[in-house]
């Protein structure tokens, strides 16, 4: 995938990922010269002429430490402009405030329980209607389309039966129709995919999960593709304060430095244990769009450039899934994903759980999946930890 | 803690209550300072077993404390903390569906305006602007549709007083929520619940962090099912605020009750200085007898904010005072211990259509002094003297270009 995309400033956009994670214009501390952004933790900026108002004036409408990760995160993003949230639902909240009552949302229907729930529960009485389509499948995605339709939100690929979806596909029918595109790039990043370089308007992070990297830091990103939509989110953040405090936001940044690294890592585990999964005979099903089987493989291998840390697999019932959880020793059993330590999830019960049965059945989230985020331990000690945990369970 | 242990400290003093926030609850070290939990997942025990902490955005234990806290501090059942004022009141506001109504302050916050008027507004909720204290008012603006009355007391900037304990009662009968902002007096010197309001909010950015230094918002609700409603929302929007921003705002209010006595008498003391002082037109201060409401404020409140506004006689003499005060920093936002001075109509205020400005008094002559915790002599010689300079300027015709 071409690294040379959008605008030379400073000649940073031309550099390698990597030299774009250290080097991202704050690394340098421009009064002290300081090897990290300070931590600025205030909340007001003195105006030193009334009418000639400072760059930050108050800290929910800027503040320079945050104002430092919203620009890293455009430029690894490739938008024109960033914005940090207090969490990835404060960031997808937010960003859902672009639409009025009357409007109409065509979304994955694998989407991130916590977006159902914002979808069917809340937004639904403000007026906003959403229809839930396999985004994978472009002529569901066309018979969605109403005359009141303004977006179309994806996720790709999806949490957790890790469905792929063709962004470009979606979003040149999108164009033709004047609808927002929206994708929430969490399991990716922009290490493996970008997906403004494929016409999307608005990126989204939950970057508590791979962008954080220590599950210590709850975090969400938006970037947008052009100036104008990037004022009108910022209208929004600045106006509803879903914003990032400043430790928070140096945090993330912290986490942000050592991405490639941990993701290099933890894809070629992530790798290792698909197959081994499915080189199993007691192991229904497993989800990884490295295997080759994996449907959308092909369109994956399009447009990114890694298959990510998560792999989701059927054990055959919920029972055995619960043994399962119950038995292992190593990866944490938790809600979230994405960290240096591995995490095994129960998305019936946990990620999915706002989610009705009957739907989450229908949607391939069966009753005996269990989604595994593999972490940077050694791949040996993860395997045979989840093979006893296996065995007579 | 314990059902005996919260009795114990309800008995306690305000004081007392302040200063213990977090001290006694780490039951692993006993540390006297409550732990930033930064972690945002919690091992399940057993599947199906939960330490009453799964993930950060629903519940964590940093925030958990404060929330406890304040919720025991207003006299609601629980509270709720947020990433900022804004980001509070936005989750409050995710109560109402399109067609919903609501009954709000006129002298409003310039955030809390726009908030409404640019983006509620887009749902379908619609807000009536009114002097919440005028019963009449009120009625006429009470439609089928209308579901809250929202009160800021005292208003900002130009401390206008609503009796909560007349409106909650009001609304009460009309099953509508009744809604303080509490920000300007804390739970240190006025408790809304007590006087029969359901939801107390705070941009607690201001007198409970009081140090300028962490962005933050409390919701505090009375009642179960209003409590559950709002968790809900709190959780599946998702403002809510981090570990350690939620430690900062706790080590801060432990100092809520110190810190509000001397904003107070600094700001009384500087109140009656300007209204002698011969560049100043009118004062607005509830501390004096003539000023509307002072009786209500009184009754309903054991203390004055450390904020209040003042109009100069001349327009053209605000730029030079902005210019020559030094001691006090000329920024937005309130409620510090540092002296921080606004000029309301291109700050705050920015937001609120000039007319409705104008009309409520928020003109080009109207600054709003947030008066820190400084010396008394010290802030007095730095405005009186800046005001000294603004006339002799304007007055003496070199004016600053």
């Amino acid at each position: 995938m071409s690294e040379q995309h959008g605008k030379e400033q400073n000649g940073q956009e031309s550099r390698k990922f990597a030299t774009k994670l250290l080097h991202f214009g704050s690394e340098i501390d421009r009064n002290t010269g300081a090897s990290s952004v300070p931590i600025y933790q205030a909340s007001t900026f003195h105006h030193e002429d009334v009418f000639n108002p400072p760059v930050h004036d108050y800290s929910r409408s800027g503040n320079p430490t945050r104002q430092a990760l919203e620009d890293y995160i455009a430029l690894l993003e490739g938008g024109v402009r960033g914005f940090a949230y207090s969490s990835g639902m404060a960031a997808i909240s937010s960003t859902f405030m672009m639409l009025s009552a009357g409007d109409h949302m065509i979304v994955t229907e694998d989407v991130y329980g916590g977006t159902y729930r914002l979808l069917t529960s809340i937004l639904n009485r403000l007026g906003i209607e959403s229809t839930f389509v396999d985004m994978t499948d472009l002529d569901q995605v066309k018979a969605a389309l109403k005359p009141n339709t303004k977006a179309v939100y994806m996720e790709t690929p999806s949490n957790p039966t890790l469905k792929i979806t063709d962004i470009a596909a979606v979003t040149s029918w999108a164009k033709e129709h004047d609808l927002l595109t929206m994708l929430d790039n969490t399991f990716m990043t922009p290490y493996y995919q970008r997906p403004i370089e494929h016409g999307v308007d608005i990126v989204l992070h939950s970057a508590t999960k791979f962008l954080g990297g220590h599950s210590d830091v709850l975090a969400g990103l938006a970037v947008a593709r052009t100036p104008s939509i990037g004022r009108q989110l910022k209208q929004l953040q600045n106006g509803l304060g879903t914003v990032l405090g400043v430790q928070d936001s140096w945090l993330l940044m912290r986490g942000m430095k050592t991405l490639q690294a941990r993701m290099n890592h933890s894809e070629q585990s992530a790798a290792v244990l698909a197959a081994w999964l499915n080189g199993r005979p007691d192991i229904e099903k497993v989800y990884y769009p490295g295997l080759l089987d994996h449907p959308g493989r092909e369109i994956h291998e399009k447009q990114s450039t890694g298959y990510g840390a998560v792999v989701s697999f059927d054990v055959g019932s919920g029972e055995r899934a619960k043994q399962v959880l119950n038995k292992v020793r190593i990866p944490l059993v938790a809600v979230s994903l994405g960290a240096v330590e591995s995490i095994l999830s129960y998305p019936a019960m946990m990620s999915h759980a706002a989610m009705p049965a009957e739907v989450r059945h229908e949607r391939g989230i069966a009753d005996g999946l269990l989604r595994f985020s593999v972490g940077l331990e050694d791949i040996d000690d993860l395997i045979a930890d989840l093979d006893q945990a296996l065995q007579g369970s | 803690m314990g059902e005996t242990d919260m009795e114990k400290r309800k008995a306690l003093n305000i004081e007392s209550r302040l200063a213990q926030i977090g001290s006694q609850e780490d039951p692993v070290t006993g540390a006297v300072n409550f732990p930033i939990y930064q972690a945002t997942a919690f091992r399940h025990p057993k599947l199906g077993q939960s330490t009453g902490f799964d993930y950060a955005r629903t519940k964590s234990p940093t925030r958990k404390v404060l929330e406890e806290a304040a919720a025991e501090l207003e006299s609601g059942d629980a509270a709720f903390a947020c990433s900022s004022g804004m980001a509070a009141l936005q989750t409050i506001f995710s109560l109402f569906k399109q067609g919903d109504h609501l009954i709000v302050s006129l002298d409003l916050y310039g955030g809390t305006y726009r908030l409404l008027e640019r983006i509620l507004s887009k749902f379908g909720v619609s807000a009536s602007y009114i002097d919440t204290n005028d019963l009449d008012e009120l009625e006429k603006s009470r439609r089928p549709e209308t579901k809250a009355v929202f009160i800021e007391t005292p208003t900002n900037p130009l401390m206008m007083i609503t009796d909560i304990e007349k409106v909650a009662a009001w609304a009460k009968r009309h099953e509508l929520l009744t809604i303080v902002d509490n920000t300007l007096l804390t739970p240190f010197f006025q408790r809304p619940i007590e006087l029969g309001a359901d939801i107390v909010i705070h941009s607690a950015t201001k007198y409970l962090g009081g140090h300028n230094d962490v962005l933050a918002g409390l919701i505090i609700t009375k009642g179960k099912e209003l409590s559950e409603e709002m968790f809900f929302l709190h959780n599946s929007i998702g403002a809510v605020l981090g570990a350690s921003d939620s430690y900062q705002l706790m080590r801060g209010m432990k100092t809520l009750a110190l810190r509000m006595e001397r904003h107070e008498s600094n700001a009384i003391a500087v109140a009656e200085f300007l209204k002698t002082h011969p560049a100043v037109a009118e004062v607005f201060h509830p501390v004096f007898p003539e000023h509307p409401g002072h009786e209500i404020q009184k009754k309903q409140s054991s203390g004055n904010t450390g904020i209040f506004s003042f109009k100069v006689k001349d327009a053209r003499y605000v730029e030079p005072v902005l210019r020559h005060i030094r001691l006090i920093a000329f920024a937005e936002s309130l409620g510090g211990v540092e002296s921080l001075m606004t000029y309301p109509a291109v700050q705050t205020h920015a937001d609120i259509p000039e007319e409705i400005r104008k009309a409520v008094g928020v003109d080009d002559r109207l600054l709003r002094f947030s008066v820190g915790i400084e010396h008394i002599d010290d802030l007095i010689a730095d405005l009186g003297g800046a005001l000294d300079a603004a006339m002799e300027e304007v007055e003496g015709g070199k004016r600053h270009e």
